[in-house]
């Protein structure tokens, strides 16, 4: 562009100079035109290196931003966070920067890949403090081709809503719901190996063999989670999920997980294996979502029949709407019973309603508030902050 | 315990034996992309050189800084064709645009390297991009629908139609 303006003033030059001059000799004529083109000609020449030395700067200046990039190329950091205050009736209130997370993924080549989660949970961790520091997910996982991949390593199991994504922004509500945290149970992850097919765009079918669960003497299905911390591996577990997501805004998929024992062979007690049943859905149509899941246990053995707990169930739904891309809200009722065996009222009902509200696409602050009822008679509001990267 | 070891040693062998495989991924060329944009007969290459103020209002649909000078493009008289890299999770995502009369003609996936969300390569999820302009807020003027579990790789190619049409309006006011 530069370059046809000054062409364009240099003829407007060189045709006012012409008119001029028109009365004077031709052979002066002559001489002027040949000069005048001889700087055209010159003008151009240099226009066009000065081209070339412009493009040959911005390459060796990306050239130079590529390199200093690729020292970590292959090596990629994340994270994410949440404070929590929660106050509830007859309670102390209390704030807990809940969890504290950091990704580490390298990439080995094309088609092998490590992906780990390290993360601090409520601030402090040591002897009699309440925080806790975990190994969450450390794998590697490799693609087979471009439909079936498989993973060895420490790796969340494919059950449920929020198992697999929970970061702060991707969900509603300050803590986690009820029903993914005492049925599922939420967070949880074991070592094994595991694989994923995509026969056809969106649909997607996972197996897993891994460490089984191991419950105390109450057999809660949360307090069997062993962490992989020296973890027992006398009796495994398997899993097995089908996702179909081929319809925007719809995702529908079942969990069928089986325990072969999950006192892991504790003496004095029948072998309790176990089956876990975990179906959702989840629509988006345009502002409007709504999540529905339903999970159960039936756990085998006299001991779990007798304190009720052979079989274990709860179920959520949770419609939400987005009023735009910084705010949103909810309202979820939730029942949830570890004690479904017997026949006294235990089950846990909860109602929630909230707002989201996002600073930026990566960064909310939330509020709820929730009601109890049921086996527990309590109300009270959470607030918190999270984020993402 | 032997039988962990055993479905380990299996695992391991299953791993390996895909160790050598293909690049996963790669769903069409740029190159091949832009000659079937243009019917197979693609037009030189252009470059735009990106102002403060481009840089500004990039970063703005980006939600992020955005350190290039310069973007690649083809144009043969109202259309134009855009490749352009954003990161979903961790890795960028490769999406060719094809704009035509400040719409979007064609939107395509194509190369994905990360290792979920890969639903936003396939058609049933790319065509809602399809007619899509930009309004005075530089939004598209028509929804897209998300997919559970694909967040960040949805939120990537979104921004990436948006900024494409953008730059078309820029070189094709």
């Amino acid at each position: 562009m530069i370059k046809k303006t000054l062409i364009a003033s240099a003829l407007l030059g060189l045709f006012a100079s012409n008119a001029v001059i028109a009365n004077e000799e031709p052979d002066a004529l002559r001489k002027i035109i040949a000069e005048q083109q001889k700087v055209l000609k010159s003008l151009e020449k240099r226009l066009d290196e000065t081209d070339q030395r412009l493009i040959a700067t911005a390459d060796q200046v990306e050239v130079v931003a590529e390199k200093k990039e690729s020292v970590f190329a292959n090596t990629s950091i994340g994270g994410y966070g949440e404070l929590h205050y929660n106050n509830y009736k007859d309670s102390d209130a209390k704030v807990d920067f809940h969890r504290f997370v950091l990704f580490f993924g390298h990439e080995f080549s094309d088609s092998v890949r490590f992906f780990s989660e390290f993360e601090l949970e409520h601030s402090i961790a040591g002897e009699g403090k309440s925080g806790e520091v975990e190994l969450e997910q450390a794998y590697v996982e490799v693609d087979i081709n471009e439909t079936t991949s498989s993973k060895v390593g420490l790796f969340l199991i494919p059950v449920g809503i929020i198992n697999e994504t929970h970061e702060p922004p991707t969900f509603y509500g300050v803590e986690r719901n009820g029903v993914e945290k005492n049925i599922i149970p939420a967070t949880w992850w074991e070592a094994g190996a595991a694989f994923n097919y995509k026969p056809t765009g969106g649909l997607s079918i996972d197996g897993a063999a891994t460490s089984g669960l191991s419950v105390g003497d109450d057999y809660k299905i949360r307090g069997g989670r062993q962490k992989v911390a020296k973890a027992t591996a006398e009796n495994l577990a398997y899993t097995g999920r089908i996702k179909y997501t081929a319809i925007t805004g719809l995702e529908l998929a079942a969990t069928v997980q089986y325990q072969t024992d999950i006192t892991q062979g504790k003496d004095g007690v029948e072998t309790a294996d176990a089956m876990l049943l975990e179906a959702h859905a989840i629509y988006q149509l345009n502002d409007f979502t709504v999540r529905a899941l339903y999970a159960r246990w039936d756990i085998n053995g006299d001991e779990a029949a007798a304190l009720g707990r052979d079989e274990q169930t709860g179920w959520y739904v949770e419609p939400s709407y987005a009023f735009n891309d910084k705010v949103g809200v909810f309202a979820r009722y939730a029942e949830y019973d570890n004690n479904a065996g017997d026949s006294d009222s235990t089950t846990v009902e909860s109602t929630s309603v909230g707002v989201n509200y996002y600073i930026h696409e990566n960064v909310v602050l939330k509020a709820d508030y929730e009601n109890l009822g049921g086996s527990k008679d309590s109300d009270g509001f959470n607030l918190g902050f999270g984020y993402q990267f | 315990m032997n039988k962990f070891l055993h479905i380990t040693f299996l695992s391991m062998l299953l791993f390996f034996s895909g160790a050598n495989c293909a690049a996963k991924g790669v769903y069409q060329t740029p190159k091949a992309f832009v000659n079937k944009a243009f019917a197979g007969e693609a037009p030189e290459v252009k470059v735009l050189w990106l102002t403060k103020e481009d840089k500004t209002d990039i970063a703005e649909i980006l939600q992020h800084k955005y350190n290039r000078m310069r973007i690649r493009y083809w144009q043969l008289s109202d259309e134009t064709v855009w490749i352009l890299d954003e990161i979903g999770k961790e890795k960028p995502i490769t999406t060719g645009i094809h704009i035509k009369e400040k719409k979007i003609k064609h939107f395509k996936v194509l190369t994905f390297r990360e290792s979920r969300g890969d639903e936003v390569r396939h058609n049933f999820y790319s065509q809602q991009f399809l007619n899509a302009s930009l309004n005075k807020n530089n939004q598209l003027n028509q929804h897209v629908d998300g997919i559970t579990g694909a967040t960040m790789s949805v939120r990537a190619t979104t921004k990436v139609a948006r900024l494409a049409l953008w730059l078309d309006a820029k070189v094709n006011p």
